[in-house]
């Protein structure tokens, strides 16, 4: 007889044990960051929570009432598993890339960071997750009731209950202390992993030995177990084929969307090469863990009297035939099946809980109310804490209110089929870019509506939730509404039935929103990061650990919107704080101001979800943000860098098209100058050259020796007039010319201008007005007699009138002084009140004018350098010319 | 959005990989098959199959099944080079 204490001393030390392994796995995952723990073999015993202790003792009783129909909870993993290049493959990628941290992370990070989707299906899997905890915790105090109901025990099988307080309790420890250890960013929690592990042999061997026990101890060999079973009430057992293929299909189904199985398979992967091994390792432990199934229920049903429960038969058998060792062994690895479903599907729940609600309802609340310094961290790790204690809380409430029994017994499917309703998001999620929020939101909110309708109400029993009459004929008559036969189909199995139209009209409303609506930006991107995950990420990314640090919301927030522009606002920030540098504290300010200043940048959503994202989840790190960032920014740099460059090329075309036409303009100047200049310097020297032969010939009279040699004087003085003129122009428009600034009246001035012109009397008159002339001027006083000299004396050339007449006329306007020289002479036309400026221009080449057409030019270089001008005055009766000169020394740029 | 460049003629080796890509992904699509083929057999209490057959039936296939998939990821080489499958996949509008 096994003593009660016994009992209690093995799982005791058995716990220990387990309490063992795991601190000392995350020790070793401390020293060599893990290696030692990332083998594929870890990672497959991992992946066996999958069976727990519903399979574990449920999976006999399954076959003991429904023949081999168990065995579709087995072959749906395995078509997933042996097909892991479909989806699994795709969905632990997408999981490292996008670091996703739960089932509910990756449908909300799929959909656009969406926080509405995120609690969706938190919801989802907390009510889906939660009575199957409970059954855990039933399964545990039903064995323990067991060895309790033996004969000599030394317990009175009083108090079970508080058994199964005890066991949440040590479950919430163990799950405190290595659930929620360290917030790696990976979520990856060597110590639970390695527990897990060592689960999955003990509850493998356990069982295998319970099945060698029965197959060689009991009925004497294969052949003979072969017999039994064709000779046992299961020989009569037929596969119903809506169920069969039903059953498989939401046995896969749930595979990939239990959030337990999602946490080791996606979450707690260290490499995806881990993947290959378990696609066939995996199917292998199922395969032998449901090897021995039907041996131990056909034994059982043999051995046991009638009406003992199938359930226990794998504790029962042992037990009846006296193999007490293995009973205990039985008892462990049902033990182990209980306790590593509850801990990992607790971790899974408590980190969704945490990050998709409680965080995201923290910091709205504290973002309206009074500034707290926010530590995300420490909340993050708290509300983890309570998640878990409130989850196994939940899951001992749903244990004592439901009373256990068959009603929680049948909860295993029901269970699945709710989780199953993220599948079409998922799977959508992964393939589809099209998929998008809305249908994925009205989908699951459909699918569980449905599911709750049909299959979870109607779980507690007629008259519980809904009542007889609603069961029967449907609410208020309609019965079309029936739970159990929805739009009057009536044949199917209540699972098979609820599974098929929840996932149809999931599916259905996913498909017909996603195509009548449109997604958001942050969407799409989610949506092709997700879909095309093989082609933008070309390996597994490392990622460096650790929370949200202000240092890496500056990095992202440069990332977004400049390094100058986001150092300023951090330092700001954190002067405001009272820190020096450019690292404040990370406060709800800070993270709001920054969600404001990304939204100028990325758009209001990219930024809510980007900061969102950081907020609501402390373990997220900011690397997965900023791989978005870095996304949007590229995007933005590049075009913009684009942008500039065109922008660029387009000025430099410009300007080398502009300095094109000027050189080109310069040339053809250069040349006319040339020219000119060649023309200007031949006329007198072909006449200096002729007449000087004239004069070397000899033999002519003095009188003509004499005009010759004033012929050649006067061409001689011309060119050099004419060299002076050019060396003037070249000083003035070199700006090499030196100014003599000096005071006097403007009448002095144009006195000894018209003196110097050298006007012979009586052939230009001239009208003055004395009295405006006298103005004080400051300026280079020898430079503006010359500009009056050449205005008179080219007036006195040029005027065409028979009684040339000049008017000088000053008006003093202020500041400026304007002197007009207005003659009587023809005007000039347009063209050439525009040329009558440039060098060597002459409007008619009277050989009188004498001079080489510099005048003018350099009349016009002089005003500039004094800060004046010399323009031409039109209409007023015969060519005018007007100089603008300051009064006050205001000198051009000399 | 353009896919990258696909190769038409490819390398012994890169071909024979694949084609074990191939396998790997026909696997599950047999798998369900000869999962669902029993629902065919004749069930007929007495005179139809009986249990133990379907035993040996489903755990065979299962150990077979298991067998191909261990050898394929044993073949397979499990890294670089997916681009081939995803240009196909991913086209938005």
């Amino acid at each position: 007889m096994i003593s009660f204490n016994l009992l209690i001393v093995v799982s005791l030390a058995y716990v220990a044990f387990l309490f063992l392994v795991a601190f000392a796995a995350e020790r070793r995952a401390k020293r060599d960051r893990g290696r030692w723990l990332r083998n594929p073999l870890v990672y497959t015993l991992s992946l066996s929570i999958y069976c727990t202790a519903w399979t574990f003792y449920g999976a006999v009783g399954y076959a003991a009432r429904s023949g081999f129909e168990y065995l579709t909870i087995y072959l749906g993993p395995t078509i997933i598993m042996i097909g892991w290049w479909w989806i699994l493959r795709k969905l632990v990628r997408i999981g490292k890339t996008q670091r996703i941290t739960s089932v509910a992370d990756l449908i909300s990070s799929r959909f656009g960071k969406s926080t509405v989707l995120g609690v969706l299906v938190t919801l989802l899997a907390v009510v889906g997750t939660t009575p199957y905890i409970a059954l855990q915790l039933q399964s545990v105090t039903q064995s323990l009731a067991v060895f309790a109901a033996e004969p000599g025990s030394g317990w009175d099988g009083r108090d079970f209950d508080s058994a199964a307080v005890w066991i949440a309790v040590g479950l919430a420890v163990f799950t405190l202390i290595f659930g929620t250890r360290n917030l790696d960013v990976n979520e990856r929690h060597h110590g639970v992993v390695m527990a897990v592990a060592v689960e999955a042999v003990v509850k493998l061997f356990a069982l295998v030995a319970v099945g060698v026990f029965v197959v060689w101890g009991m009925a004497g060999g294969v052949g003979e177990m072969l017999d039994r079973i064709d000779a046992a009430v299961i020989a009569e057992w037929h596969p119903v084929p809506h169920r069969w293929v039903g059953l498989i299909f939401l046995s896969a189904a749930a595979f990939l969307t239990l959030p337990r199985m999602f946490q080791v398979m996606v979450v707690e992967n260290s490499d995806e090469k881990h993947l290959v091994t378990a696609s066939w390792a995996f199917p292998l432990y199922v395969l032998i863990m449901s090897l021995f199934v039907v041996p131990i229920a056909v034994t059982g049903l043999d051995l046991l009297p009638e009406g003992s429960n199938p359930d226990l038969f794998v504790l029962t058998i042992p037990l009846t035939t006296g193999n007490e060792g293995l009973a205990i062994l039985s008892f462990l690895g049902g033990f182990s099946s209980a306790t590593s479903m509850v801990i990992v599907a607790t971790i899974a729940l408590a980190t969704m809980v945490s990050n998709h609600i409680i965080a995201p309802i923290w910091l709205s609340s504290t973002q309206q109310g009074a500034a707290l310094s926010g530590d995300v961290r420490g909340v993050i790790v708290l509300s983890r804490r309570l998640s878990i204690a409130m989850i196994l809380m939940l899951g001992y409430l749903y244990f004592r209110l439901s009373g256990g029994g068959a009603a929680l017994a049948a909860i295993g499917l029901i269970s699945f089929a709710g989780v199953v309703q993220v599948l079409p998001a998922m799977i959508a999620g992964i393939f589809w870019r099209g998929a998008n929020r809305i249908g994925a939101g009205t989908g699951i909110v459909i699918g569980f509506a449905i599911w709750a309708w049909t299959l979870f109400l109607p779980s507690f029993g007629p008259g519980a939730v809904l009542s007889e009459a609603v069961m029967a004929e449907g609410p208020f008559g309609l019965a079309w509404l029936r739970p159990y036969a929805l739009f009057g189909i009536t044949g199917l199995d209540p699972v098979i039935h609820a599974v098929f139209w929840s996932v149809f009209f999931n599916t259905v409303a996913l498909v017909m929103l996603s195509v009548l609506t449109f997604p958001n930006p942050m969407e799409r991107l989610q949506g092709a990061q997700f879909v095309n995950v093989f082609e933008h990420s070309a390996g597994a990314r490392t990622w460096s650990q650790g929370a949200a640090r202000a240092e890496d919301l500056l990095i992202m927030a440069q990332r977004i919107i400049g390094h100058g522009e986001a150092q300023e606002m951090f330092r700001q920030e954190a002067r405001a704080q009272g820190i020096h540098g450019y690292l404040p504290e990370v406060t709800p300010e800070l993270i709001g101001r920054l969600e404001r200043t990304l939204a100028g940048s990325v758009g209001a959503a990219t930024a809510h979800a980007m900061v969102g994202q950081l907020t609501g989840s402390a373990a997220v790190s900011v690397e997965d943000l900023i791989a978005v960032a870095d996304e949007t920014a590229q995007i933005v740099e590049y075009s913009n860098q684009l942008e500039a460059k065109s922008a660029e090329q387009e000025r430099t075309a410009r300007a080398l098209r502009e300095a094109n036409e000027k050189l080109t303009a310069i040339s053809i100047q250069k040349d006319a100058f040339l020219s000119q200049i060649s023309h200007e310097l031949r006329t007198p020297m072909t006449s200096i050259r002729s007449f000087s032969e004239i004069l070397r010939e000899g033999e002519i009279e003095p009188e003509a020796r004499s005009r010759f040699a004033g012929i050649i004087h006067e061409e001689a003085t011309r060119l050099t007039r004419l060299l002076d003129d050019l060396l003037d122009l070249s000083y003035l428009e070199n700006g090499q010319v030196q100014l003599d600034v000096a005071r006097g009246s403007l009448a002095s001035v144009l006195d000894r201008a018209v003196m110097a012109a050298g006007l012979s009397a009586g052939r230009l008159v001239l009208n003055r007005d004395s009295t405006r002339e006298a103005v004080q001027i400051e300026t280079d006083l020898q430079r503006l007699t010359q500009v009056f000299i050449n205005l008179i004396s080219n007036a006195a050339k040029y005027c065409d009138a028979a009684q040339p007449e000049l008017t000088i006329r000053v008006l003093d306007d202020g500041d400026l002084c304007q002197v007009d020289f207005i003659d009587n002479g023809t005007p000039l036309d347009a063209d050439a009140q525009v040329l009558i400026f440039e060098k060597f221009s002459r409007l008619a080449d009277e050989s009188k004018a004498g001079g080489a057409g510099l005048g003018l030019a350099i009349c016009r270089q002089i005003m500039d350098s004094l800060g004046g001008e010399i323009t031409y005055l039109p209409g007023q009766g015969g060519p005018a010319f007007r100089v603008t000169l300051r009064r006050a020394a205001q000198l051009a740029a000399q | 959005m353009k896919g990258p460049r696909r190769i038409e003629y490819l390398e012994r080796d890169t071909y024979r990989q694949r084609r074990y890509r191939d396998a790997a992904r026909a696997l599950p699509v047999f798998a369900t098959i000869l999962f669902f083929l029993p629902l065919f057999w004749d069930w007929e209490a007495g005179t139809g199959i009986r249990p133990s057959v379907l035993i040996v039936y489903l755990f065979g296939m299962w150990l077979a099944l298991i067998s191909l998939s261990a050898l394929i990821s044993y073949l397979i080489r499990f890294s670089d080079g997916d681009s081939r499958d995803s240009p196909t996949e991913g086209d938005d509008r």
